[in-house]
This record gives structure tokens, sequence and C-alpha cells, in this order.
């Protein structure tokens, strides 16, 4: 069959078999190894991309249903070459070790934020606790996403001023 | 709950140190994760690949009657289908485990555990492999399995290991350590002993990548190239080499990006082999990767060790002998990753931190119908369940003698004149500092005013439980002499070029899994040589392009290959002093070293840069006598001894009486790890071992029912902690240099791993004093706990 979507603002239209996966359509299909697959019960989250803004585990979703939506991935999460702030923030508090759970947390991580631009440890511990790390122990997780989140609101500050 | 205050934009700019050496540096590898560039195993895509499938068995053990592949043949999108009898008539059915035991490739007689090889199915894409698998027809005898290892031994056993001729039970090996005689008398004597039946039960490390590669065999130049999720590249070189009669010129192993080890990607597995056979019979690059089911139920475990753990003390608290018996559960095949003298890994360091008069361990090995492996989830070669047996007996020490048990740890340390310290099991600590690090754990912690409040919780009949654990690790195997992993020697090689434009490159024989070599060892480079981190590029994990090397597990890249690269800094820096020297027309010894620069001693405006000094080098003009050109070394590093890290950990649980549920409320790890070469690399290393902690502790358990169905085979039935199950990590440290270590380093990749069990097991035992209880065995979920406060306190199958 035939899928057309948005990807990280780009239309794609590609011939695949029902059956296939978001999470493998973006993978082996469009060549964006950047989202992950770590397991096989929707329990690691290294999967994560959005879908209209949301957070989706794209091993959970068929390529087929992402049609006609947007998806965005971490490909898709620096603009005009310059980084996300929460891409910023993982890299100042080593919110990563092997990168390989980075890219699906990067993605819960922004869209934490878009809705709660100021969250509490614990607001930000239930955000990712859909998702798996087992190199950092979470903690500079979340003090990374601290840091996007006091950066923006410094660059709220510094803009309104 | 915190808010971050916010802080202006400039102060977010240039927080980093920017050392030339060591320093908190950002990493030079996240650029490329934070973007989603970083480039692991199965986002190699090669053009033609095709992909691969493994059929594993469904039973714990089976004989294999028949097996019928012609409807996965007739698959169109099939393009192979292979078993063991395909792989017994080329030689390749069975390969070596690093335990010089044999493990099969694919079964050809029986079946040894759930989830083992049985045929693999290569197919033009992952989807289809996997249907293939559903059409070939395998037929099996069931046979009783051995699923307890406490009754692996009984002679009405079936014998797994038919296969090893002769073999008439399921007995793998026994090991002892430590003088028996001497330990008994001690015992015999002593005011007061104590013993305990711990197990540290089977768990598994589950990378968040799993395990897979993509071979391609090139046929004209008769060249393997195999990218590769593994650890060692360079050892799984020369053992394919060895295996598949492959010239090992002809085999390039590469590691690219690894999501994660924690030595779960040591051992060479079938599926890899597979992937090569794969490969060579259909002309094409083969990709396996396996999923997540796979990766629990069929690599490599870590633990399932069963333990009798003795203590011999004075009346006061001065401990004078461990004693200890150990059931060892090897699974299916030997598959453990240790060196050949150490069967049992590092378990001889079971005497822990303290200073004794007499030890003695006895372990029985047994094959049961599990998965191999043994050495893996970041053990240390098995320091993990040497350490958790010894800071649980002291704890039951503690209890009975009803003394505080750090008050027993530092009555009972080893002192730091005493070091370099010989245990009675043989081992020789390099240095040691104990009581500094216990000391300013419970500073941290606020130990005192823990337990006053604990007193006023209980008082109101709440639980509130305060765990100590102080561990001594042994990282950084060899020398060769003693440490060997199938014949190969366990030295490192490093190499380091200076470019004319005086930018670097250094190659490495091991490997990162997210460790941050690729800024840590430019960092010792650097701090040898003067050049800034972001001038040396770190190359590893390519056969190819590095010098050999046994790889990166047991802690060991700081202690073996950290060495290796400071002292090929070193070695290039000497050459550019002569060359320095005839640059400034003065003799070497009028030649002072500061950092970056050679400078005439007492005549500071003279004086030129490493990086002119490598223009020179390469450069026009005659150099030196008995000078060569080029700024380059190499050199490979064999270790004086272990390094010995340590740490004092202190949790601070609270339990739900009503639930049984445990709460990790505080955690604070104290660590010595030497010379602290990026403390936010450090740091990170530690929080990540701290929750492995919690999840063994707490969570984790590969579980078996009595017919041998793994009861772990998901993430939803394994559980791995997620942000909600741990704390915010206390970290603080001390520094006790290695004297034999060139930069003083000990490493500290598993040192939480390590050390944090016993202290969250401490802890809750510690809450549940109310109700009598001296031990309860790990995973310490909420049933297990509820077990222990009804009086029944069960251990793990
Ligand atoms: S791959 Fe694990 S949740 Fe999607
Ligand atoms: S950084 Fe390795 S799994 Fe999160």
């Amino acid at each position: 069959m035939q899928v057309s979507m948005s990807v990280n603002g780009d239309e794609v239209t590609e011939e695949i078999e029902a059956r296939m996966l978001l999470v493998h359509f973006l993978r082996d299909q469009l060549g964006l190894t950047g989202t992950h697959w770590g397991c096989d019960t929707s329990n690691c989250g290294t999967c994560v991309v959005w879908m209209d803004g949301e957070p989706v585990k794209s091993c959970t979703v068929l390529a087929a249903m992402a049609g006609g939506h947007e998806v965005r991935t971490v490909e898709g999460l620096e603009r005009d070459g310059e980084l996300d702030p929460v891409q910023q923030g993982f890299m100042e508090c080593h919110g990563l070790q092997c990168g390989f759970c980075t890219p699906g947390m990067l993605m819960t991580a922004r869209a934490l934020l878009d809705r709660n631009p100021s969250p509490s440890t614990d607001e930000i511990r239930q955000a990712i606790s859909g998702q798996i790390c087992r190199c950092t122990g979470y903690a500079t997780i979340v003090r990374s996403i601290q840091w996007a989140a006091s950066y923006e609101a410094a660059a709220t500050v510094g803009s309104a001023s | 709950m915190t808010v971050v205050e916010p802080r202006p934009l400039d102060s977010f700019i240039d927080n980093d140190e920017k050392p030339i050496g060591y320093g908190r540096m950002l990493r030079k590898e996240d650029p490329r994760f934070i973007r989603g560039k970083g480039r692991y195993c199965d986002d190699v895509q090669l053009p033609g690949m095709l992909h691969l499938a493994i059929l594993r068995s469904p039973v714990a053990h089976a004989r294999i009657v028949s097996i019928d592949t012609s409807a996965a043949e007739a698959h169109p999108k099939v393009k192979a289908v292979v078993t063991g009898a395909a792989l017994a008539e080329k030689g390749l059915a069975w390969m070596p485990t690093l335990s010089n035991d044999v493990q099969a490739v694919l079964a050809t007689d029986k079946v040894r555990f759930q989830g083992q090889e049985v045929a693999f199915v290569v197919a033009e894409d992952r989807y289809v492999a996997r249907d293939a698998l559903e059409l070939i027809d395998v037929e099996y005898e069931i046979l009783d399995p051995v699923i307890d290892a406490r009754k692996a031994l009984e002679p009405t056993a079936p014998v797994i290991r038919d296969d090893i001729e002769g073999k008439t039970d399921n007995h793998c090996f026994d090991w002892e350590t430590g003088d028996e005689a001497a330990t008994n008398a001690v015992f015999d004597a002593a005011e007061v002993t104590v013993s305990q039946d711990i197990v540290y039960p089977r768990v598994h490390p589950a990378p968040m990548e799993t395990c897979g590669c993509v071979a391609d065999y090139e046929r004209v130049e008769g060249k393997l190239t195999l990218w590769s999720t593994s650890q060692a590249p360079h050892a799984h070189r020369t053992l394919y080499a060895l295996v598949a009669g492959l010239p090992e010129h002809k085999i390039r192993v590469i590691s690219p990006d690894i999501g994660g080890g924690f030595g779960n990607k040591v051992p060479i597995y079938p599926g890899y082999v597979c992937a090569v056979v794969g490969s060579i019979v259909t002309g094409k690059p083969v990709k396996w990767m396996e999923d997540r089911s796979e990766n629990l139920i069929s690599t490599g475990f870590a633990r399932d060790y069963i333990m009798r753990g003795e203590i011999a003390a004075t009346r006061d608290g001065k401990i004078q002998a461990i004693r200890t018996h150990v059931l060892a559960d090897h699974g299916a095949f030997n598959g453990t990753a240790a060196p050949v003298k150490f069967p049992a890994g590092f378990f001889g360091v079971f005497t822990g931190s303290y200073d004794l008069e007499a030890a003695y361990c006895k372990m029985t090995a047994v094959y049961t119908n599990k998965a191999p492996g043994g050495v893996a989830y970041a053990c240390s070669f098995r320091i993990t369940e040497a350490v958790y047996l010894v800071e649980r007996i002291v704890d039951c020490l503690a209890y009975e003698l009803d003394m505080d048990p750090v008050e027993l740890r530092i009555k009972n340390f080893i002192q730091p004149e005493q070091f370099p310290y010989t245990t009675k099991t043989g081992w020789v600590y390099d240095s040691g500092n104990y009581e500094p690090a216990m000391r300013l754990a419970m500073e941290m912690a606020g130990y005192e005013a823990l337990r006053r409040e604990q007193a006023e919780k209980r008082a109101r009949g709440e639980l509130m439980g305060i765990g100590v654990s102080f561990f001594t690790e042994a990282v950084g195997a060899g020398p060769r002499k003693n440490m060997d992993i199938l014949g190969l020697g366990m030295a490192d090689g490093c190499e380091l070029r200076v470019h004319p434009t005086g930018k670097a490159v250094v190659r490495l024989s091991v490997q990162s899994q997210g460790q941050g070599h690729e800024t840590t060892f430019a960092q010792i480079v650097a701090e040898e040589i003067g050049i800034p981190p972001a001038d040396i590029e770190v190359v590893h994990g390519d056969t190819d392009n590095t010098p050999f090397g046994l790889g990166t597990y047991g802690s060991r890249s700081t202690p073996v290959s950290g060495a290796a690269a400071a002292l090929v800094a070193r070695k290039v820096r000497d050459k550019a002093k002569i060359i320095a020297s005839g640059m400034l027309e003065v003799s070497v010894a009028d030649l002072e070293w500061q950092k970056g620069a050679f400078v005439v001693r007492g005549d500071p405006s003279k004086s030129v840069t490493i990086q002119a000094i490598a223009m020179r080098s390469y450069g026009a003009g005659d150099l030196p006598e008995g000078i060569e050109g080029g700024l380059e070394a190499q050199i490979c590093y064999n270790p004086e001894n272990l390094t010995y890290p340590f740490g004092a950990y202190i949790c601070v649980v609270d339990i739900d009486p009503g639930t049984a549920e445990v709460k990790v409320r505080r955690f604070v790890a104290v660590d010595d790890c030497g010379t602290r070469i990026n403390p936010m690399i450090i740091e990170g290393q530690v929080h990540g071992g701290l929750t492995d902690g919690v999840g063994m502790a707490l969570m984790e358990m590969i579980a078996f029912d009595e017919d041998g169905n793994c009861l772990g085979g998901s993430l939803m039935d394994y559980l791995i902690p997620t942000a909600l199950e741990v704390p915010d990590w206390e970290t603080g440290y001390t520094v006790t240099p290695s004297p034999h270590h060139p930069i003083g380093a000990k490493g500290i990749g598993e040192s939480a791993t390590v050390g944090s069990p016993p202290a969250i097991v401490n802890a809750v035992v510690d809450a549940l004093k109310p109700y009598r209880i001296r031990h309860a065995d790990m995973p310490l979920t909420p049933s297990r706990v509820w077990d222990a406060m009804q009086g029944n306190p069960k251990p793990p199958v």
C-alpha cells in the first residue's frame, strides 16, 4: 500500500507493507536512524517520536496509521542549524552516555517543556517514566531538562527586556 | 519539589572547564548522539543486505527428532535456511566459549535451554525472515529439565551435557581459595560465629540496544567485515579466525556506536556466527539483530550464585575469618567470560575491605537447562557477588552483636599503612584509605540524624531503614602472566600520532559502550602532551585501524588502556624533547616541560610548543642525530597489578507497612577511583551503577518455572528501574591514587553496580528489624518483602 505523511516538515510518499511499524518505516525506509528500537512490548521508549506534536512510541504505531499526519523525529529537533535547548541541556548536564535512549528522551523532554515550561523534578520524572535509560540513572536527564527549562526561561526574560 | 530559578543567558555559555587534561569537559561524542547521528549496528545499511532471524527452542531440554525446513525454503523471499546439521557438515555446529567449554551454534542433537538457537533463515527483509521461522517444523522429544541448581548433582538428575564424552553428571567445575584448615581453626575457637544463606539471583544486563551484527563477506577478496555489538573487537577477530578458519588479516571487526554493554556484549553469540555463515552462503551482507526477548532469554545472564556465608568474630566485634560455600549455576554451557585461571572470576576478593586472620571459599559449579553466561552486568568478574556476600554477612554479624553496622566496619578496616595489603586469598590491594571515605559518606548522609529519625519513626510503627556498604573493587585485568582469555594475554595496545600541524590521533584497543572514551582518552593524552582535547581524535572499535587489545569490560579501559594512552603520550613527548633540543640548540638536560611546550631552564623566553615540534618533525631540515622523522609512537601496556577502587555507600529506604513496597528515599555514594580524569563522566558512571543496584535489589530477576520456561523474557516481566524508582543520587569522592598506574587512575565503570545492592538490601533488612529479620533475598519486591514481614522469607527460585 501507499502511505503519505509529513516527516520533519517534508512530505514523503512510500510504498509499504500494511503491517510495517512506524519505527521501521522511519529507520529502514527513510533512513532516519536516530529513532531507535529497544523492546517488543512498548516498554522502553527508545522509539519515541511525535505524531501531530504528541509523543508516541513508534513501535506501537503502524506506518499506515501515521498516514496524513505530521511526524517529527530527533533529526527534526535542530532548526536552522541551531540546537534545541533540550539537546544542548543533555550535553551540558551529561544526560546521555551510550546515546541509545537519548532521541526518545529528547522528544519527550521537548514535548513536556512545550506544555509546561517550568516542570518540577517530579513532573519531569513522570514525563520520562515510560522510557528506560540503562546508563545514566536518570538524575542527569532530569537536570538536562531543567537546564533547558531555565535556559528558555532566561531567553524569554531576555527577549522581553 | 525543586523549581529551577531562571538564570541569565550568558551563564549558560562556556560553563565547560575546557581543560587541557583532566577536569570537567563536555563529551566529544555527544554532538552526534543528540542529533540522532550515532551509528549503531542496526543503523548499518548496505546495498543488497539481507536479514537473518533465528529459530529458537521453545523448551528447556529436548532431543531434536527432526527438522523440516522445506516450507521455509520454498518462500519466494527466503534466500537460505540453515540447521545445525548443515553447520555440522562444515564443522561449525559447535564453537568454543570464553571459558574453554563448547557451545552449540545451532543445536544438532539436543536443545539445552529455552531460547537455544536451532536454525536460521536469511531473507529479503526482517519481517519475512521472521515469517519464515514459522514455516520451519521441528519435532522435539521432551526431556526432563534441570532447573534448580541445588538438584543438579542429584544422582537421578538428567545429564545435560551428554555431548561431552564420558559425562555422567551435571558437574561443571570445583574451585577453592584460601586456607581451609586455618579458617576452620579460627571458626572453632571463635567467640561468635554467624552463618547465613544468601542467594544472588540470576539477572540480566539488558542494554537498551540488543545484540546484533552485520556480516559482509566479500567473496573475491575473501574478506569478512563484521559490524558487531562487541565489547572486545580484537579478541573476537582472533576467535573468528580460530573457529571459522578465516585468515585473521582478512577479518575486520568493527564495533560502531554501542547502545550499552554492561558485559552483555563480551561473548561471541551464535547469532554472530550465523550471520557470518549467512553472508558466506548467500554472498550478500547479512544483518542479524535480536529482539528483546531473544536478548533476555538467550544472551549472557549474570550472577546466579547460591551462597552460604559464615563469619567468625570476637564478642566486641573484631572480625577474624570469613568462610563461604557457593553453588554456581552456569547454565547449559559454561560461557563465563573470565580470565582462564579464574573460573569464578575475581570472587576471591570476598574478604572485602577487612583485615582478617583467615578466609576460605569452596565453590561447585553446575550445568542447568538455562541460558549460558555468568559474568556480565557490570560485575567486575564476579566481584558483585563477592561484595554482596561480605557486606551482607557483616551486617548479619552487626545484627547478632547488636552493633552499629558502620562502627563494626570501621573497626575492621584494613588500615592505610597496611597497603599494599595481601588478603588471605592472595589478592594484593594496591592502595586504600577507607575510613575517610566512610566518614565522608556519613557526614553527607547525616548519619546520626538519620538514626534519630529512624528511632522516632520506629516508635510510631513506621518502617525506615538505613543501609551501609563498603566495597573494594579489583579492576583492570591483567597482568598477562596471570590473566588471559582463551590464551590471549590481557594487555592493551595504544598508538599516538601527532600530525604536522600539531593535531593528533590516538588509537585504542578498547571500545566505548557509552563510557565516553572519545573524551576521556583525549583528556589523558592532552594532560601528558599539552595538545587540547579538541585537537585529539580518538579512534576505537575497528580492528583494521587500532592496535590489538582485549577490550572493554571489568572496568579495564582506564586502568589498562588509560595507562597505555598516558605512556604512549610520554613516549612521544620524550622524542619531542630531543627534537626541541635541536630546535633550541640546547642540551636535552636543559629543557623543562611545561604543559604544551619545552622551555629552556632559566630562560623562559626560549621555548618551543609541541605543535612547532610536530611540524619540525615532519618538516625540512635535519633532526638531531639518530632521530627518525615524524612524531608518533605505539606501545602495549601490560598492567603490573589490578587496581582497587573502593567506596562507601549509605542508602535510606521507607517501606509501606500496608503494601510492603520499598521506596529508596536517599542514596549517598562516596567513591574513590584514584586520579579523576573527567568528574562529570565519573559521576555518570556512578549514577548508572546505582540504578543497576536498585534494579537488582528491588526489581530484576530472570526466573524460571519448573519446566524451564524463562519468566523474565520481556521488559514487562523483567523490570528495570525507571525515573520513578530511583532517587536523586548524592555523590562524593576521595582520591587515593594507584601507586603502580602511570596516572594513578583506578577505574570506575562498575563500582556502583558492585557496591550498591548490599547497601539497599541492608537498608531494607534494617527497616524490617522490628520483625526480627536478619536477611531477605533479592529482589525485594513487595511480595517478597511481605513474605519476610510475615516471618516467612523465601529464597528466590
Ligand atoms: S521499541 Fe520499546 S517502546 Fe518502542
Ligand atoms: S544513555 Fe544509554 S540507555 Fe540511556
